[in-house]
């Protein structure tokens, strides 16, 4: 038996799996102060009498970190870093006490300028005066050669409580992002590694010994003791779980637009052939970039309790929310609205409702019931709009070569899967405005929790190898060892493909059905003069996000 | 900290990755490899109001508006031409429709050798991917004064050709001496077609050219002219060769010198050219230009071995620039009728012949041309092109604001075009292209 958990805002969504489908659930208020008595409700909500020995596997998405950085509760963290040319590193400046000393790498990883290693003391001196106990250590192209990072690690080393590295966090170029993401990590890392410590400890007390896993932005999981040497990966771990319990009723081989109408907003992502499309670099979350893989999802201001009014002949629809519907004691008329007096809504007061929709349709030169179907149309047709647009926004992502250009693989929406409140109701609604097969995601209250439920471990890893300077390395994994000349794609392929399933068991998978992929490949001759001096090759594989198993759901 | 792009600037990014002329030429797969590299490691992409746009293929009718294939588009070409020229249109049709007010195409392959006629690739180039992006810009926005300044190392000596009888489109070429380098052109008494004169401007710079004799020049010769003739949009041929590092050249140009040279000019958009020092040039070089394009401090972006004390220009290189400056000054206002009559004598009809090599596809054409001398209008023209390849053309030309006189001139001379393999039209009048065998 799995448990599955999506501790969302406001609310939490608890299943108990079984191998024939959900045998419970419940639905908790979430304690932001207190996420840990959350997670226990919910598991007490769904184990009940049932032997906690059972459980074979407990995954939880969690608002901690989103939180954290949303409400800049985060603990303070200082910043050593070091770049070289190009941007002033201090533009990038992040958190209380940021320093930046001398030494720089190029693009290949060869040092430019050697690492001031009396600045980097003193930086660490000053960030211990004003008492910060968590340090952030990131040098330019430190992916490509992690030597500056790792002697500023070797450094702190007993100075601090914390220490995180930028190299180990992604292989992806992305200088400020590396920063920002590294500060995140170390940021939230002693809150994170507290909720850890007492969800362990409160599942020892009632018995449950099954592995635990948290999920991640890109829809994907990890074990609670992985999670800690990147707690920044939980970040938007929400939107990811309601993704994730939409693949079990997605069609295989198509395209699917996923549409999640809440009150306030509509989150939209893209499944293809059930495996969702990422983000090209990493989640953002408060104004805040990272390289912390994540679904590609787009929310925009639309939902049940967005608030609706007539401005010159012409019904604008949110992007506000002024409280629940007229018909649920709200002060203005919403969709909820559209949908009572159409009598797709019921346990409101239809009466508040009607009032509400005459006089708007009073505005729009309509009966009330044509004007609640008009404004049901008119929000179909809105969410259509902005869910073709973020697919051309897919499809406009830069390629750099001309294989990708000319055969690159176009994301052509075949079909909608519809969850959240409104589902059922405008499902139909936004098949017909689309011209797509539409359908709610049977029992949608409860998909988010069976996402993360069966939710797979993911992982990536980035092998750059360069034969000129004779070497191969992944420092994500920190792996580094010397290229002989003959090195090749195929060696690297393997290399890559080995770190990365060493990665996911690492993370939690199961060696079971584990499978990798090769992301990119690529290989340069390197050309000095007119000779070749080696190859430049570079290959990016793992596990994707998809579910362990679809059994018993769809 | 939030950072902000001064002006909004659109970026396309294509380095073919997968093409290359051949395997150790320097336009090859890995040119833009350490470009990519540095760009996406600063994360330029993901400043505010910097934004990356993938590129449009252009159409044949699009090259067909600046070009005379021989015999077609498709066997003169290859898949990536389409891709980069389509670049540069994106970059022009984004800052149409008022998303961008900068661009920066940095795209290979570059086109500025390749002139009207294309029999084959010359100077690494096939299509002419500026002159490609001004013809759509002219047809589909209706733009009427245009200036393309040309700051790659080489002469360049496919736009110059393109654009020779055309008063309303300004070429300026600012490279090291054609004495000195490829294509052995770009002196200062190519100045423009007889209905043009004055209008191509040539500034030949000595070899060892560093950042103050390059940014005098573009201070005391480009803005003075520019001025002037105020153009409705600057385009920049974004070369990257001057550097001091480049294997092809023999400039002193540095990253800052570009970054400054791209604040200075302030084109509203810039298309890549050569470049060839792909490690220790154009990854700097490019983050200067973006930095620069979007108005952010480029301060620190320096080549890692940056001196600009060892590579300054002597004074008797600095005296000569000032010289260069001077003559160019002084030829550009005595641009029009005048300096026609006295260069090219006063006549109905003007005729010229010329051979041009094509070195990247060893190739070796003639061509005789015939142009309506004309005040009203750019002129008609009409080519006889033979190459060693074997083919005989005949392509005529009638300019975007032919006067009827050319108008039917031109359209006269095609009709009884005959003894030629193939004839073409380019009537850019009604934007109309057509051939006969």
């Amino acid at each position: 038996m799995i448990i599955g958990l999506d501790v969302g805002g406001t609310h939490t969504d608890v299943v108990l799996l079984g191998p024939e489908g959900v045998l419970a659930r419940t639905k908790e208020v979430t304690d932001q102060e207190n996420l840990v008595d959350t997670v226990l409700r919910g598991v007490d909500g769904v184990l009940g009498d049932i032997d906690p020995g059972k459980v074979s596997r407990v995954v939880l998405s969690t608002t901690l970190t989103t939180n954290s950085v949303i409400r800049n509760t985060l603990t303070p963290v200082g910043m050593v870093v070091a770049a070289g040319p190009g941007m002033d590193p201090k533009l990038h400046t992040i958190g209380p006490s940021f320093h930046v000393v001398k030494g720089a790498l190029d693009h290949r990883g060869a040092e430019i300028a050697a690492l001031d290693k009396e600045a980097v003391k003193k930086a660490f001196a000053l960030i211990r005066e004003k008492g910060i106990r968590a340090v952030g250590l990131v040098t330019k192209f430190s992916v490509r050669n992690p030597s500056h990072e790792e002697a500023m690690e070797k450094a702190a080393r007993g100075l601090f409580d914390s220490v995180f590295c930028g190299h180990r966090l992604s292989g992806v170029l992305n200088f400020p992002r590396r920063v920002a993401s590294c500060w995140l990590n170390a940021g939230v890392h002693d809150a994170f590694s507290s909720f850890s410590q007492a969800v362990k400890e409160a599942f020892q007390a009632r018995g449950i010994i099954a592995p635990v896993h948290i999920l991640k932005a890109d829809g994907g999981t990890f074990s609670l003791d992985a999670a800690l040497e990147c707690p920044g990966e939980t970040v938007l771990s929400g939107p990811s779980a309601s993704v994730m319990g939409a693949i079990p009723h997605a069609p295989s081989a198509k395209d699917v637009l996923v549409l999640d109408i809440g009150g306030t907003t509509t989150d939209m992502a893209v499944l293809i052939d059930k495996v969702p499309v990422l983000e090209p670099l990493g989640a953002e979350v408060g104004g805040v970039k990272t390289l912390f893989r994540a679904l590609k999802s787009v929310s925009i201001g639309l939902g049940g309790d967005s608030v609706l009014h007539v401005a010159g002949k012409e019904l604008h629809i949110g992007p506000d929310r002024k409280g629940p519907a007229l018909c649920l004691g709200g002060p203005l008329p919403t969709p909820t609205d559209a949908m009572a007096v159409l009598g797709l809504f019921e346990g409101g007061d239809r009466a508040a409702a009607l009032k509400g929709m005459e006089v708007l349709g009073r505005d729009l030169g309509m009966e009330a019931e044509a004007a609640s179907c008009f404004v049901l149309k008119s929000l179909c047709e809105k969410i259509r709009d902005a869910a073709f647009a973020m697919v051309a926004g897919i499809n406009g992502r830069p390629v750099y070569t001309l294989h990708e250009m000319l055969e690159g693989y176009v994301v052509k929406p075949e079909a909608l899967l519809v969850m959240g409140g409104p589902a059922a109701v405008l499902a139909p609604g936004l098949g017909e405005v689309c011209g797509l097969e539409s359908r709610a995601v049977p029992d949608w209250g409860v998909a988010n929790a069976i996402g993360a439920a069966l939710a797979r471990t993911t992982c990536a890893v980035t092998v750059l190898a360069d034969t000129q300077r004779g070497f191969v390395r992944a420092p994500e994994e920190a792996y580094s060892a010397e290229a002989p000349v003959a090195f090749n794609m195929a060696d690297a392929i393997a290399l890559a493909e080995k770190l990365v399933r060493e990665k996911a068991l690492r993370l939690g998978a199961d060696a079971k059905g584990l499978e990798v992929e090769v992301l990119e490949s690529q290989e340069f001759s390197m050309m000095r003069g007119y000779r070749r001096a080696g190859r430049n090759i570079r290959v990016r594989a793992q596990v994707k996000p998809g579910l362990i198993r679809n059994g018993g759901i769809a | 900290m939030m950072l902000k792009a001064k002006s909004k600037t659109g970026l396309v990014f294509f380095p073919a990755f997968d093409w290359a002329i051949d395997p150790s030429h320097p336009e090859r797969e890995e040119r833009l490899l350490y470009t990519q590299d540095q760009i996406f490691e600063e994360g330029l992409m993901d400043i505010e109001g910097i934004q990356e746009f993938k590129p449009d293929l252009v159409t044949d009718q699009d090259i067909q508006r600046v070009h005379f294939c021989v015999p077609d588009e498709p066997t003169v070409t290859t898949s990536s031409h389409y891709v980069s020229a389509g670049g540069a249109k994106t970059m022009a049709r984004e800052l149409m429709e008022g998303r961008i007010e900068k661009g920066f195409a940095l795209v290979r392959p570059p086109g500025h050798h390749a002139m009207r006629v294309v029999h084959g690739g010359r100077g690494f180039c096939n299509i002419n991917i500026e002159a490609i992006m001004v013809e759509y810009l002219r047809t589909h926005w209706g733009v009427k004064r245009i200036a393309i300044v040309d700051t790659d190392c080489h002469h360049g000596d496919g736009t110059q050709d393109i654009y020779w009888h055309d008063p309303d489109v300004l070429f300026i070429s600012l490279h090291q001496d054609g004495r000195t380098l490829y294509p052995g052109s770009g002196f200062m008494e190519e100045l423009g077609g007889p209905n043009a004169a004055g209008y191509t401007v040539n500034i030949p710079l000595p070899p060892h050219t560093s950042e103050e004799g390059y940014l005098y020049t573009v201070e005391n010769a480009v803005l003075p002219i520019l001025d002037d003739f105020k153009p409705d949009l600057i385009i920049n041929s974004a070369g990257q060769d001057n550097h001091y590092t480049d294997p092809i050249t023999n400039m002193n140009f540095t990253a800052q010198g570009y970054a400054r040279l791209t604040e200075l000019l302030n084109p509203h958009i810039a298309v890549l050219e050569g470049g060839y020092s792909i490690e220790a040039a154009l990854p700097y070089v490019n983050a200067g230009i973006i930095l620069a394009m979007a108005g952010l401090d480029y301060s620190h972006v320096l080549e890692p071995d940056y001196n600009p004390a060892v590579l300054k220009e002597s004074k008797d290189t600095l005296q000569y620039i000032h010289k260069v400056c001077d003559r160019v000054m002084d030829q550009w206002n005595r641009r029009g009728p005048e300096l026609s009559q006295k260069v090219f004598g006063k006549k109905e009809f003007h005729e010229r012949s010329r051979s041009i090599m094509y070195d990247t596809d060893g190739i070796y054409e003639g061509q005789k041309e015939i142009l309506r001398s004309c005040t009203d209008c750019a002129g008609s023209f009409r080519i006889e092109s033979k190459s060693d390849r074997g083919w005989r053309i005949i392509g005529v030309h009638i300019p975007v604001n032919a006067c009827p006189a050319c108008k039917a001139q031109g359209e006269d001379w095609y009709e009884k075009a005959s003894g030629a393999d193939k004839a073409y039209l380019q009537d850019r009048s009604r934007d109309l292209y057509l051939k006969k065998s």
